[in-house]
């Protein structure tokens, strides 16, 4: 068996028994971009001197040796995370040559933990969109089919995974940007709780709503990388000063009496057959392993795309407003100051950001403010209320990822309203701030492509989360398929 | 048509923390640009601000102080406009819910009478850069970026520019007393815009408001102000009309010019910071924070007047700042004459430290010092005229008085022998004063003195001389 396929789980093994040495692994991961990287470009930016001397350090050290969590296990990491002295695009052309001077909190505990930072993941520009085709620097291919998008925002990361071209790999979640590509490509995405993860170094696209979070192989492997990233940080004030749980420990507990709400609004007509069917299949699994079923009702459902397009935006559009070619990145000249932010703007941001930036602008507008920023506030109190309710019923929530498996290169780049649909089922959970993991649940039948299953969690609670997506998981086959390069 | 000029006052005051608001970066003064910066508060990709609590405590402190209701709940907002002094594009500030609301600055009007002024808020946010122009380029140093700046905005209650004069120095003393900053214009501790209005003598409604920048001095907020009053009243009489817009100052030519006019007003979008959480304020930390509240500047003029028996100009002079009404404190307490002592601090030590330029904290004369000084010469060791010597001296390499007295050998001539002498010499050198004193010119006696004085080299007891020349004009 090569080395690229192993999860962490089954690396760390090798690595702590001595079997297997930190340069081999990262050398191993090094092939395997090598031989499909071309194909699915999945990764921006990668150094493998650099990488190496990392393992090298590791080794010496005999860090991967002495029981640390992530002790010589390579990690790949989303373009839109601060990694000190490596380039940070956000895929955008704003940033292009634009090199951190420090790094994120995440990055510092992947340290910590003694991961080596492998190299950037490809994305859409500033976490904008839902199928990476809004990278300034090229599309990622879904392993599954090279024709297909990879899901997004954080579809490099994905498909790196997906494609064992890393162990695991950070991604950022604001309206499904974690689950929904790891849906599509076929691994386990989480997303935690707002407020679980420090967000200090990730580039903020909507700042009440991102989280950062990691994509895995399998659900132990997410579990075991929640408890390196989780904890509070003094640099974040809406980290949470909560206690972290070891989520390693209590993956084994089963189901047995656990209440499982399916939401109606989600389990609607006109949904893919294949979809409704492969999640309906899950959840007969979860009753044969002695969980609940309860129905729910998660009222103000509809309203969430256009509640999250609105904050998102508004948020986005004062977030994005430092990229003015004054301190740092790309800049164009102009007659005066004015002149100069508008061409560096005009020439450095892809449409799709210039879309929000003007949407959330308008948004927070003199005279428009209480109409649409105020009222989306509002219902997203709403929002985050019908599943205060919802839980009081039931322990976690069960729905599919996405409504569709990946869809076609470009099927849906000249209709932005369609593209943003992708979400329906992601978005509400960032509004109200709860967790989720999305995990694998079957295939479509032709072509083959992976169907994610969604699981949530109330807040902080991402032990039951991953306990059942980990119950379902090891009952199935569906985390070992891979696909065809 | 007879008008009168509506006043507000909008002041910033830079507050005295180590560190900036939102990062651990030092607020020093002067340092050379962009020394004091980081990642955050450089704005850049990825950071997030972490809330100083000092500053937090220090606006809550001067809210005390003006009777402002301390907000229980408040928050945090973003203001949104683009400038290249403003490294995130988007400044931290408070919106709708400040820290502090309403409250009262007392004021000394002309003549004595007090007026009270209205405060509508305070509330803090985070300094921006400072931009300089050079001959082709721009350069924005961001070593001020940051710094917590608190906003206190007051009721357009003033009426005239004496008026408004004499509210920043009173806000001024106030913030002074409370260490909350040092209020050096010159710095930029302090800073002040001005909305101004004409209204017909009797009249209600407002007039059309222009708000007035670029005031750097507290005198220059007073030549601004009357210069637009009159610019305003003019255009009304000639039936003219004001129009709403921003006029910067120029203290050079003293006039006011358009910057922007009402159609080119910022739509700022302010929406709340979702990278802090609100500010909940407990009753435990007003207490604690109530604990701290200075003597308020009024209070402390007042009780300088009764315990030290001082002149209320004096006092006023003292209290100016919270260090030297301290420095007076300690001196006069060692002190049998504490008026004297005022005397010493208001003039000789002012003036020395001014000449100087330095600041009452950097003095070479400790207050013990001058207090010894002081009853050097009460005692009638040395004359008032050498203390200023020995003072000299004192202030320029920090000796003490009886020190710098032993030293110079400036004790003063007591002992009749060696006066004896001095008055003969005078008397004989000066055969026509004596005459003009026998004449009847009792005058001339001083002009004696002064030579008796000048052949001691200014040692000699002045008194004695009196008594001694006295003696032998008129027993001769």
């Amino acid at each position: 068996m090569s080395l690229h396929t192993l999860t962490i789980h089954e690396l760390r093994e090798k690595l702590q028994r001595g079997n297997v040495s930190a340069r081999e692994a990262t050398q191993a991961l090094l092939d395997r971009i090598q031989a499909v990287d071309g194909k699915l470009k999945a990764y921006l930016w990668l150094n493998a001197e650099d990488a190496l001397a990392q393992a090298d350090t590791i080794d010496r050290g005999g860090v991967a040796r002495n029981g640390k969590l992530l002790g010589g296990v390579p990690i790949a990491i989303k373009d839109i995370l601060s990694v000190d002295g490596q380039p940070c695009t956000c895929a955008s052309k704003i940033l292009k040559g634009h090199t951190s001077v420090y790094d994120a909190s995440v990055v510092q505990r992947l340290r910590d933990a003694g991961a080596i930072l492998l190299g950037r993941t490809n994305m859409d520009e500033f976490a904008m969109g839902s199928s990476t085709e809004n990278s300034s620097w090229g599309v990622t291919r879904n392993p599954w089919d090279l024709e297909r998008i990879p899901g997004g925002s954080s579809g490099g990361s994905a498909a790196a995974v997906a494609a064992d071209e890393a162990f695991a790999a950070l991604g950022t979640d604001t309206g499904g940007s974690i689950r929904q590509p790891a849906a599509l490509c076929g691994c386990v995405g989480l997303k935690p709780t707002y407020g679980r993860v420090s967000r200090y170094g990730l580039v903020a696209f909507a700042s009440s709503l991102d989280q950062i979070g990691p994509f895995t192989k399998d659900v132990a492997d997410s579990a075991l990388m929640l408890r390196v990233l989780a904890g509070h940080d003094r640099r974040d004030s809406t980290s949470v000063p909560q206690s972290v749980p070891d989520y390693t420990t209590t993956l084994g507990a089963g189901v047995k009496g656990l209440r499982i709400g399916l939401p109606k609004e989600y389990f609607i007509d006109g949904m893919d057959r294949e979809i409704d069917a492969a999640v309906r299949a899950a959840i007969k699994k979860l009753q044969n392993l002695g969980a609940e079923v309860v129905e729910i009702s998660l009222p103000h459902t509809d309203y969430a795309v256009a509640v999250y397009y609105l904050i998102a935006t508004a948020e986005a559009s004062a977030n994005l407003a430092r990229f003015d070619g004054v301190r740092y990145g790309a800049r164009v000249a102009g007659e005066d100051v004015i002149d100069m932010y508008g061409k560096t703007r005009g020439a450095g941001f892809g449409p799709e950001v210039k879309r929000r930036i003007i949407l959330g602008t308008y948004a927070l507008s003199a005279g428009y403010y209480d109409a649409y920023y105020l009222r989306a506030q509002k219902v997203r109190t709403l929002i985050r209320q019908d599943f205060e309710k919802a839980f009081e019923r039931c322990d976690v929530i069960l729905t599919p990822t996405s409504p569709e498996a990946a869809f076609r290169i470009g099927e849906k780049t000249d209709d932005p309203l369609k593209m943003y649909l992708s979400d329906i089922f992601t978005i509400s959970v960032n509004l109200a701030g709860i967790c989720g993991v999305s995990l694998p649940c079957g295939f479509t039948k032709s072509p083959r492509l992976p169907i994610g299953l969604q699981v949530l969690g109330k807040p902080f609670d991402e032990e039951n989360v991953l306990r059942v997506a980990h119950t379902y998981e090891q009952a199935t086959e569906w985390h070992k398929q891979r696909p065809p390069l | 048509m007879q008008y009168e000029a509506v006043i507000g006052l909008e002041v910033h005051v830079q507050l005295k923390t180590k560190s900036k608001m939102f990062c651990g970066c030092a607020t020093e003064f002067g340092a050379d640009p962009n020394t004091h910066v980081c990642p955050v508060c450089l704005g850049y990709p990825g950071v997030l601000p972490v809330m100083n609590e000092e500053a937090v405590r220090k606006t809550i402190l001067t809210g005390l102080m003006i009777g402002s209701e301390v907000a229980r709940f408040s928050k945090w907002d973003r203001k949104n406009y683009f400038y290249p002094d403003m490294p995130k594009n988007y400044q931290i500030s408070q919106y709708d819910l400040p820290l502090c609301a309403k409250g009262l600055v007392e004021i000394k009007l002309n003549g004595g009478a007090t007026k009270k002024i209205g405060i509508t808020r305070a509330h803090l946010e985070e300094d921006v850069a400072k931009s300089f122009h050079f001959e082709t380029t721009s350069g924005v140093d961001f070593n001020r970026a940051g710094t917590p700046l608190m906003e206190i905005v007051s009721e357009p209650d003033l009426r005239s520019p004496d008026e408004a004069f004499a509210y920043l120095t009173a806000l001024r003393e106030i913030l002074i007393s409370g260490g909350i900053s040092d209020c050096d214009m010159e710095k930029g501790q302090l800073r002040c815009d001005s909305n101004v209005s004409m209204r017909p003598v009797g009249q209600k409604a407002f007039g059309e408001k222009v708000e007035i920048k670029n005031m750097n001095t507290i005198s220059g907020v007073r030549r601004a102000l009357a210069y637009e009053i009159q610019r305003q009243t003019a255009a009304l009489q000639k039936g003219e009309k004001v129009s709403q817009e921003t006029r910067r100052w120029d203290d050079a030519t003293g006039r006011t010019s358009v910057m922007r006019t009402k159609e080119y007003a910022h739509d700022y979008r302010y929406f709340p910071e979702p990278d802090l959480m609100p500010v909940v304020v407990s009753e435990e930390m007003i207490a604690e924070i109530r604990k701290l509240l200075p003597e308020l500047p009024e209070a402390k003029r007042q009780r300088f007047v009764k315990q030290y028996g001082l002149p209320e100009y004096d006092a006023g002079v003292l209290i100016a700042s919270g260090t030297l009404a301290a420095f007076y404190e300690r001196a006069a307490q060692g002190s049998r004459n504490p008026k004297a002592i005022s005397n010493w601090v208001t003039t000789e030590l002012l003036g020395k430290l001014a000449e100087a330029k330095k600041t009452i904290d950097e003095c070479p004369v400790k207050p013990e010092q001058l207090s010894e000084l002081v009853s050097l010469i009460e005692s009638g060791q040395i004359s008032g005229k050498i203390g200023k010597e020995v003072f000299a001296e004192m202030f320029a390499g920090g000796k003490a008085a009886s020190l710098v007295v032993k030293e110079k050998g400036l004790v003063q001539v007591s002992d009749t022998g060696s006066l004896d002498g001095f008055v003969e010499e005078a008397i004989a050198k000066n055969p026509k004063s004596v005459a003009d004193f026998r004449a009847g010119n009792k005058a001339a006696i001083n002009f004696l003195k002064g030579q008796v004085m000048k052949l001691s080299k200014g040692k000699a007891n002045p008194q004695l001389v009196g008594e001694i020349l006295l003696r032998k004009l008129e027993g001769g």
